[in-house]
């Protein structure tokens, strides 16, 4: 199925298939390596009969959706209050020297992007980071090689 | 030392209550087919006597909102449920452990609202981070529909794709409806216009997990549970500085004090409490001799703070006040969804002080200005969020006034970076979602 037929059928059990809009781009990026080039959003916005414009004005409200080019990897620490109380820094700091690389940048191999997020909703679980989606939780500093070589191994 | 009661999660424990079949061994969608057999009129009443108070953060007694909703044939056109699983308060990720655990008691609990207001579509919107808890949901909805149980209703599982503001009512429709999530002016309310412009009836995934065993033993054996004015129980979520955070469903009006020193087990260390959350990072603080307050709706709010999402956050000895005003109130300026002027720019007027008191540049005069922006800024946006910016640092700089005041005095945090929370980092720090004019120098 072409990605204009997969956001044409996840728009279906909605009364208005504007509703699909977060559907298709979530879709669209899957397929664009974890991010919406410009294509991308004029793609889900012919599936869906929106302007380009609008498109990308609902794409850069929200967090996961990202425009700009992301590793084949996205690696985020939740920096929350609870998680903050907790260590969550020095999670942090301890992805920034085991990938060389400050939040918000994508590490020398272009394969793990590092992220700080607002309260992923595990903060029973201090410190959260979600690696590709998945939640880890606890995570502490002495965790972070370990989650770096699952990364590289698989 | 509390008594834990489960009704949320009752015989999750024993069974995985994920699988359909393990639900309805134990009884479940039994008062899903009770209240098809009765009348809608009924089923609204016997959740207006259990007298259920939205668990979302408000605490808006549910049976009045069903019963604002108008049916189908006297309006003229299709009404919708809607369940907010857009979990997002800091300190909340309870709806996150009611999914994962008795997804089939919520679903029941959604269809059970939708025949209530004689609906026949619901939407489920999640948070778009919960991926794992989408599976488990989609699995229990798809078990639903082959099990017969739907009765022509349409089930869509909606997924956002974070922004705490879509937890917001309003701002949820929008964003469920294709735009950005923006709140909308009100009234009017979502019951009389909401989703697509029509009667919609919006509650709290904890709430519609409640209403089943409401269905099944009756509004007043609900009503009778805990206090009389807010009454069953509450899955509260425990998180911070104690030694065995996480979710406990107990009755509301136990006290901070059984929840933090009982059941969460005190604080690690033996170090002494600063500070309770009690509601999640948009409620004003309590301080430690505030820690009798039975954690109930009316109880917490005499006390001066908000039950919220019964997310209570507890903060040792070691936090800086400023820095953990700043960590707040940086959530809140890159949450803020850009629409209404005081909270897009308040929130940055205040994130700046904040800053400039934390690393010592200050006088007073900024004190004074920061307090008398959270005056300004209180009560003047479309949504809550304007006010939730507010509350948490307001309260800090009122119970808290003296360390604000020794940053100023001593040029500088007198923590000397020894604080648990000294140099956190922020999403904000390096974009955020509303558009951005420098301030004045």
């Amino acid at each position: 199925m072409s990605l204009r037929e997969e956001i044409r059928e996840a728009a279906e059990p909605y009364p208005d298939r504007r509703s699909a809009v977060m559907g298709g781009l979530r879709l669209a990026q899957e397929q664009y390596g974890g991010w919406l080039p410009r294509e991308a959003l004029v793609e889900v916005a012919e599936a869906l009969d929106l302007t380009p414009a609008h498109v990308q004005a609902v794409a850069s409200f929200y967090d996961m959706f990202h425009l700009a080019p992301v590793g084949e990897h996205v690696v985020e620490v939740c920096t929350n209050v609870s998680c903050a109380l907790v260590g969550a820094q020095q999670v942090v700091e301890a992805f920034e020297r085991e990938l060389g690389v400050r939040v918000g940048e994508t590490s020398e191999e272009g394969n793990v992007t590092l992220r700080t997020i607002e309260c992923a909703g595990g903060c029973g679980y201090a410190p959260v980071v979600v690696v590709d989606h998945r939640y880890r939780e606890p995570v502490r500093p002495e965790d972070v090689p370990r989650i770096l070589e699952e990364l590289n191994g698989g | 030392m509390a008594e834990a009661q489960s009704i949320v999660l009752a015989g999750a424990d024993e069974r995985d209550l994920t699988r359909i079949g393990e639900y309805q061994a134990i009884g479940g969608y039994a008062a899903l087919a009770k209240a098809r057999g009765m009348e809608r009129e009924a089923v609204v009443e016997e959740i207006s006597t259990a007298t259920l108070r939205g668990r979302g953060g408000a605490g808006f007694p549910m049976g009045r909102k069903l019963s604002l909703v108008q049916p189908p044939e006297v309006v003229g056109k299709a009404t919708y449920v809607v369940a907010n699983a857009d979990e997002s308060e800091p300190g909340a990720f309870k709806d996150r452990e009611i999914i994962r655990r008795v997804p089939h008691r919520f679903l029941e609990g959604c269809l059970i609202a939708a025949h209530a207001i004689g609906s026949r579509h619901v939407f489920v919107y999640i948070r778009g981070e919960y991926a794992a808890e989408y599976e488990v949901l989609k699995r229990a909805a798809d078990e639903v529909r082959d099990a017969g149980l739907l009765d022509g209703v349409t089930l869509v599982i909606h997924r956002g794709a974070g922004a705490y503001i879509c937890g917001e009512e309003s701002a949820l429709l929008e964003s469920l409806e294709g735009e950005r999530g923006q709140p909308r002016p009100r009234p009017p309310f979502p019951p009389v216009s909401g989703l697509y412009g029509s009667p919609t009836l919006i509650n709290n995934v904890q709430t519609l997990t409640t209403v089943p065993i409401i269905l099944e033993r009756g509004g007043s054996w609900y009503a009778s549970l805990g206090p009389q004015a807010s009454p069953g129980t509450v899955v509260y979520s425990i998180s911070g500085n104690v030694e065995r955070p996480g979710n406990y469903e107990l009755p509301l009006g136990t006290t901070l004090r059984e929840l933090i020193y009982d059941v969460g087990g005190g604080i690690p260390g033996g170090r002494k409490l600063k500070a309770i959350i009690p509601g999640g990072s948009s409620v004003p603080v309590f301080t430690p001799d505030q820690i009798d307050t039975p954690a109930d709706f009316d109880s917490i709010q005499s006390a001066g703070s908000f039950l919220g999402s019964a997310a209570i956050i507890v903060v040792d000895e070691r936090a800086c006040m400023v820095q953990l005003a700043l960590r707040v109130e940086k959530f809140y300026k890159h949450e803020s969804c850009g629409k209404c002027t005081p909270c897009r720019e308040g929130t940055r007027w205040m994130v700046s002080l904040l800053e400039k008191i934390e690393s010592g540049r200050a006088d007073h005069s900024d004190l004074d200005l920061l307090r008398a922006v959270c005056d300004r800024m209180l009560g003047k946006s479309l949504c809550a969020l304007g006010d939730f910016a507010v509350y948490p640092v307001a309260s800090y700089v009122d119970k808290y006034r003296d360390e604000f005041e020794a940053h100023i005095d001593q040029g500088g945090c007198p923590y000397g970076g020894e604080s648990s929370i000294e140099g956190i980092a922020a999403p904000v720090d390096k974009h955020t979602h509303s558009p951005v004019a420098e301030l004045p120098a």
